[in-house]
């Protein structure tokens, strides 16, 4: 049987619903152990007082895209199954820029603002609140906003398909520069030592 | 502070777990994780409540959280899968000791001024991961892994943003980050 098991009738929806809370477990587990949950650390990342955003988000990106990719190539995974994200290029683009200054102003994301919240942090309490307001308003907001957001639509397609190079050489890519950032992170790291 | 919470662990071997969690919501499910999705599930209830259930089940922007009246969010993937980032943060957090009520912040600012601030980057966040359709979970990880060309201009606007907008809030940070 090929994975992704809800697609090759592994997993019934009731498996799925019941998996959900146990990955989330684990996600939330790894975030709060790698300090993540701690907001001077994250906004660290943008003062390159500390990496951690960095070296969390490129090795679990790099483990996720490899394994996914192997798999795929062992005939394991058919990744065609797998839900790729659609692309609005300029939506995206536009609502990334939001969420960085969001970002450095909380010094916490979604993910990490729920971590944070729950193990009795305040200001995680805080920014969630603030990102409920902040969708709330983007429902009401939607009237006027809504064409943007429907704009310049590409449908399900992987930047190595828009530049017109295999997914192999994508993946040789992403690789590449995420070591490269690891040495740069660790020489950062070692400057900062010994300047101590 | 009373008792000695443990030191983080090593960043690379979080970063890894938190992969290989990725990679197991791939094969099983078929799709990666989330954040901000889940937050639109229950904003999407929360707008039901300003605009009245009737209008909001019939506005694009909610219309979709919304299938079978404000009680599906219940039921909602991402809502189950956020609700175990919280058990699974307090459960880690509670082993290291460091289940503590704090309000973290710079020495530059009060705890007062640090709500305040994080309230206003949420709102930053909650727009911004609206228009870009997924957060740093459901974008940079779980659509970066799969190489989306929408993921990756997610990520590069986010950090380049990020690095531009840091001068300005300096104060918000400053002082020697513990730990």
């Amino acid at each position: 049987m090929t994975a992704p098991l809800s697609e090759s009738g592994g997993l019934s929806a009731a498996g799925m619903q019941a998996v959900a809370p146990i990955l989330g477990i684990a996600f939330g587990w790894f975030l709060e152990r790698g300090g993540l949950g701690y907001a001077p650390k994250l906004a660290g990342q943008f003062y390159l007082r500390d990496l951690t955003v960095f070296k969390v988000m490129f090795s679990a990106l790099l483990t996720a895209m490899l394994g996914v990719f192997w798999l795929d190539r062992l005939g394991i995974l058919d990744l065609s199954l797998v839900y790729l994200p659609e692309t609005f290029v300029a939506p995206q683009a536009v609502g990334g820029a939001l969420f960085g200054v969001g970002f450095v102003i909380a010094g916490l994301c979604p993910g990490t603002s729920c971590v944070a919240a729950a193990t009795g942090k305040l200001d995680g309490l805080a920014t969630v609140a603030g990102i409920f307001a902040g969708i709330v308003l983007f429902n009401v907001l939607f009237p006027w906003t809504g064409s943007f957001y429907e704009s310049t639509s590409l449908g399900s397609v992987t930047f190595p398909e828009l530049i017109g190079i295999s997914r192999g050489l994508g993946v040789a890519l992403v690789t590449a520069v995420a070591l490269g950032g690891f040495f740069a992170a660790q020489r950062l790291d070692q400057a900062r030592m010994s300047s101590k | 502070m009373t008792r000695q919470a443990k030191p983080y662990s090593d960043p690379y071997l979080a970063g890894v777990g938190i992969g290989a969690v990725l990679l197991a919501a791939y094969v099983l499910v078929g799709r990666g994780l989330g954040a901000s999705g889940a937050f639109s599930s229950l904003a999407a209830a929360g707008t039901a409540v300003i605009q009245g259930t009737s209008k909001a089940a019939a506005a694009p922007a909610t219309a979709p959280y919304l299938t079978s009246g404000i009680g599906t969010f219940q039921t909602d993937w991402l809502v189950l899968e956020l609700l175990g980032v919280t058990i699974g943060g307090a459960l880690s957090a509670w082993f290291a000791g460091r289940l503590r009520r704090t309000v973290e912040r710079g020495t530059g600012i009060s705890a007062r001024q640090r709500i305040l601030t994080a309230i206003v980057g949420g709102i930053l966040m909650g727009l911004g991961a609206k228009f870009a359709r997924g957060c740093t979970s459901g974008q940079a990880l779980t659509g970066g892994a799969l190489l989306s060309a929408g993921s990756w201009s997610f990520i590069i606007a986010c950090f380049a943003s990020g690095y531009a907008a840091a001068p300005f809030v300096k104060k918000l940070w400053s002082g020697e980050c513990k730990v």
